[in-house]
C-alpha cells in the first residue's frame, strides 16, 4: 500500500494521545454529551422505517456491484460531467489532487476559497497548501468554522467540532469576532450558530472558488451529491464562479435510484435524521437558462491508495459510505475521541482506512486498538465487517514483524504451551497453584510481576486452587 | 449416566485455570438436563490470543487441535460466548480453504454452543431448579451477544430462579474494556471503558453482577474490587446449577485450595 509524502500523522503516539484525551475533561464532557444523541437517534430512526434492514442490504449490493465495475463506471461519469460541461481531474496521490486544485484557483486569480465540508480536502491537506499559495480558505460549515478558528482538525467525520464543549466555542468566538459587542448573550448553541452565520453571510460573496466534498457520485447523470444541514455548501457552491468537487473515486455509483437507496440508510445512521436538511444535486456549470451557478465545474477525483484496496481482503471498506455510525457506537472511540488517532479518519473505520492509505507501518496501533466488541459492525448501514479487516491488519502486522518484540515473545511461549496439552496442563497447573497461594487470604492480587498492564487498574482475582482439568482427572465430580 | 446426548465440555481457558468451578456447574446443568458429558484430555485454549494478534499459523495449529479432540461428540459446549463462537464460527473461516479440515471444521462448528443458549434453544430447558436470594445484574458478553445472539437465554433461565431479583443494566450491550489482549495492550482506554460500565453497575444497587465470560467477569470484577465496590461477581452458570454459595471472583476461598 502506498504512503504519501503529504502525511502528517501521529498515529505512531496513539497510546499517548489516547492517554491525554483521557486526561482532557472538556473532551470527555463533550463526548459524554454527543454520545447518547447518536445512538439514540440512529436507533430511533431504524425502528421507525421497517425496511430499514433490508435497505442496507440493498446499499451493500449497490456498492459491491459498483466496485466490481469500478473503471466502466467512472469512465461513464467522467463521459456525462464532460457532456454537462464539466471537468474530471484524476489525481493519482495526494500531491497530485493538491496540484490540480491549486492550477484550477491559480488560473482564475483565487484570493479566496469557500470550502464546504470535506473529508477529502483534509487527506489532501488542502488549507494548507492553499494557505502556502497566498489563498484564504474560508470553512463555512460551523463546525469546521469552529475548529479553523482554532487551529484544530476534525475530530469526527460528521462533526468535526464534537471534542469541543459550548463553553470552548464561546471562548473562541468571543477572541476572534472582536468586532462585536462584548456585552452579547453566547449562552445557546443557536446563539453561536447565528453569530456563525452573519460572519460567514459577507464571505459567500467575496470568494473566486468554492470547494465542496461528494457524499455520492452518480455515473448515470454525471452529478455529484452533498448533504448537509446548513445550508453552507450551496452557498460555497453556487455563488463563486468557480465549483471544485473533491472526491475519491468509490464515491460513485451507478444510478439516480441508487443514490436515492443508499441516501435513505445515510442519514439515519448518521445523526439519526430521516434525511439531511439539504440534499443538493450538481451537474455541470450554469447553463445558459440558469438564473444562478458556477461558470466552471471540476471534479477532483481522488485515489490515493484506494484502488491498491481492490482484490484485497479490505476491499469492503470501499463500500464505506462516512457516516460515522461506527466511530459512535465505538466504546474506544467514545474514550478518547478522535484526535488521538492521529490521522485524518478516526473509529473503526479509520482503524481499517487509515493503514491502507499511510501504511500499516504507521498507522499499526490503529486496528490494535480494538476490543472487537463488534458494534461497529452491527450499525455499519454498508454491512462492513470492520472488526475482520482490522484482524487482517493485525495479521499483516505479524507476518511483516512490525507487532512489538515482547508481545511477540509471549504470544510465542504461550503457542508452544498451547498446542501441547499436557506440558500446558502441567505448567499452568504449578502456575495456578502458586498464584492461588498468593492470593489465597484475600482471594486476590493487587500486582503481580508481568501482569502490570492488567493490575494498573485492577485487582487479579487469584485462581480458586487446582485447574478444573486436574480436578476433572482425579476424578471430582458435582456433589 | 443416561441416553440423553454426548456432550464434550470444551471448559476454556479461564475457567480451567481460574474457576473451575463454572466448569463444575456446567457439568452439573447439562447432566441435569439428561446429557452424558466429557471433557476431552487434549484442550487447552480456543487460540484467540494468537487469533486477534494476527497469528494466524498458530491460530491453525490450535484449530486443528480442538478439532481432532473434539468431534465425534453430539454437541461441543463451552461456558463462554467468546470460545463457542471462535469455534463455531472462526474455525469454518479459518479453514475453508484447507481441504483436509474445511468439511471438519464446519461440523465441529455446527456442534458447537454457548453454555445457556445450548440450555435453553437445543435441549428445550424451560426452567433450571435453584434458588438464589438477591437483585443480580447481567452484563451482555460481546461476542455472545453480537456473534451468537445470546441475549434473552440468560435471562429467561435467571427468571426461573427462586429469590432472585434481576434489576436490568443500562448499556448491558456496550463492552466491559476486556477484549484478550487489549485490556493489557491498552490498559489506559481498557480502564476508561470498565469505569463507565462500574458506574452502569453501581446504578442498578445490584449486590451481584453475572455475565457468560470469564474474561469480562475477571475485569469487572477486578475493577469493582480495585475501587472497593461491595458488588459480588459471579458466572451466570453458577448460579443457575445451585452454586451460588462459592465465594464469589476474587473473594478468598472457604478452605485452602
Amino acid at each position: 500500500m502506498s504512503t504519501s509524502s503529504t502525511v502528517h500523522s501521529t498515529s505512531r503516539n496513539f497510546k499517548n494521545n489516547a492517554r491525554d484525551q483521557l486526561a482532557n475533561e472538556d473532551l470527555q464532557a463533550a463526548l459524554n454529551k454527543a454520545r447518547g444523541h447518536f445512538v439514540d437517534g440512529r436507533t430511533t430512526a431504524r425502528d421507525n422505517l421497517p425496511e430499514f434492514d433490508a435497505l442496507r442490504g440493498q446499499a451493500r449490493d449497490i456498492k459491491d456491484h459498483t466496485l466490481e465495475h469500478l473503471d466502466f463506471y467512472l469512465e461513464a461519469y467522467e463521459e456525462k460531467v464532460r457532456e454537462s460541461g464539466g471537468h474530471v481531474h484524476w489525481a493519482r496521490t495526494a500531491a497530485d489532487a493538491q496540484r490540480i486544485v491549486l492550477d484550477i484557483c491559480r488560473s482564475v486569480g483565487a484570493k479566496q476559497v469557500n470550502k464546504g465540508k470535506s473529508m477529502i480536502g483534509e487527506e489532501i491537506e488542502i488549507n494548507k497548501a492553499l494557505e502556502a499559495d497566498g489563498i484564504r480558505p474560508i470553512e463555512t460549515d460551523l463546525g469546521e468554522y469552529i475548529i479553523q478558528l482554532r487551529g484544530e482538525l476534525p475530530s469526527h467525520i460528521i462533526a468535526p467540532a464534537v471534542h469541543l464543549t459550548k463553553a470552548q466555542v464561546e471562548t473562541s468566538f468571543r477572541e476572534n469576532h472582536t468586532e462585536l459587542d462584548p456585552d452579547r448573550v453566547l449562552e445557546e448553541p443557536i446563539s453561536l450558530l447565528d453569530e456563525a452565520r452573519t460572519i460567514l453571510r459577507k464571505k459567500y460573496f467575496e470568494a473566486e472558488v468554492g470547494i465542496t466534498g461528494a457524499n455520492l457520485l452518480i455515473a448515470e447523470t454525471g452529478s455529484s451529491i452533498i448533504v448537509t444541514n446548513e445550508g453552507n455548501g450551496d452557498l460555497s457552491q453556487l455563488i463563486p464562479k468557480v465549483h471544485i468537487v473533491l472526491a475519491s473515486l468509490e464515491k460513485i455509483v451507478p444510478t439516480l435510484e441508487d443514490a436515492a437507496t443508499i441516501l435513505r440508510v445515510l442519514a439515519r445512521s448518521a445523526t439519526g435524521q430521516e434525511f439531511s436538511s439539504y440534499t443538493t444535486l450538481s451537474t455541470g456549470p450554469k447553463r445558459a437558462e440558469d438564473p444562478d451557478g458556477p461558470e466552471q465545474y471540476h471534479v477532483v477525483l481522488l485515489d490515493n491508495g484506494r484502488t491498491d484496496m481492490i482484490g484485497t481482503e479490505f476491499e469492503e471498506m470501499l463500500r464505506c459510505i462516512r457516516c460515522g455510525a461506527c466511530m459512535n457506537h465505538c466504546p474506544v472511540y467514545q474514550s478518547v475521541g478522535g484526535h488521538a488517532y492521529g490521522w485524518v479518519y478516526p473509529g473503526p473505520m479509520g482503524s481499517v482506512l487509515s493503514p491502507g492509505l499511510i501504511g500499516v507501518d504507521e498507522a499499526g496501533h490503529l486496528p490494535n486498538a480494538s476490543t472487537f466488541c463488534g458494534r461497529c459492525e452491527e450499525v455499519c448501514p454498508m454491512h462492513i465487517p470492520l472488526p475482520k479487516m482490522m484482524r487482517h491488519w493485525r495479521e499483516r502486522e505479524f507476518e511483516s514483524h512490525l507487532s512489538p518484540g515482547s508481545a511477540r515473545v509471549g504470544l510465542g511461549v504461550w503457542a508452544f504451551f498451547a498446542r501441547r496439552p499436557r506440558l500446558y496442563q502441567l505448567a499452568t497447573g504449578l502456575q495456578m497453584r502458586m498464584l492461588a497461594r498468593m492470593g489465597r487470604k484475600r482471594g486476590r492480587l493487587s500486582s503481580l510481576p508481568l501482569a502490570g498492564g492488567w493490575t494498573k487498574y485492577r485487582e487479579l482475582p487469584a485462581p480458586q486452587g487446582r485447574t478444573f482439568q486436574s480436578r476433572w482427572r482425579s476424578g471430582e465430580r458435582v456433589r | 449416566m443416561s441416553d440423553g446426548p454426548r456432550v464434550a465440555l470444551f471448559v476454556t481457558c479461564l475457567v480451567d485455570l481460574f474457576r473451575p468451578s463454572v466448569g463444575f456447574a456446567a457439568v452439573k446443568l447439562m447432566q441435569d438436563a439428561g446429557c452424558t458429558v466429557e471433557v476431552p484430555e487434549a484442550q487447552t485454549c480456543c487460540g484467540q490470543p494468537a487469533y486477534n494478534s494476527g497469528d494466524r499459523k498458530d491460530t491453525i495449529a490450535i484449530a486443528r487441535q480442538v478439532i481432532a479432540a473434539f468431534e465425534g461428540f453430539d454437541y461441543v459446549v463451552a461456558p463462554s460466548g467468546s470460545c463457542a463462537g471462535m469455534i463455531s464460527k472462526h474455525y469454518p473461516e479459518l479453514l475453508a480453504n484447507d481441504p483436509d479440515w474445511a468439511e471438519r471444521a464446519t461440523v465441529l462448528g455446527g456442534r458447537t454452543h454457548e453454555l445457556i443458549s445450548f440450555l435453553t434453544d437445543v435441549l428445550e430447558i424451560k426452567a433450571v431448579d435453584a434458588a438464589f436470594a438477591g437483585t443480580v445484574t447481567y452484563h451482555d458478553s460481546c461476542s455472545g451477544l453480537r456473534e451468537l445472539g445470546i441475549h434473552a437465554q440468560p435471562r429467561a433461565l435467571l427468571d426461573g430462579v427462586e429469590g432472585l431479583h434481576l434489576r436490568e443494566l443500562e448499556d448491558a450491550n456496550v463492552c466491559c474494556g476486556f477484549g484478550g489482549t487489549f485490556c493489557v495492550k491498552y490498559p489506559d482506554i481498557s480502564n476508561n471503558m470498565v469505569a463507565n460500565k462500574m458506574e452502569k453497575i453501581l446504578a442498578t444497587g445490584a449486590e451481584t453482577l453475572l455475565a457468560g465470560d470469564m474474561g469480562c467477569l475477571m475485569n469487572m470484577a477486578g475493577k469493582l474490587q480495585r475501587d472497593g465496590a461491595n458488588v459480588r461477581v459471579r458466572h451466570v452458570a453458577e448460579v443457575l446449577a445451585g452454586m451460588g454459595d462459592e465465594p464469589a471472583i476474587g473473594e478468598p476461598q472457604k478452605s485452602e485450595g
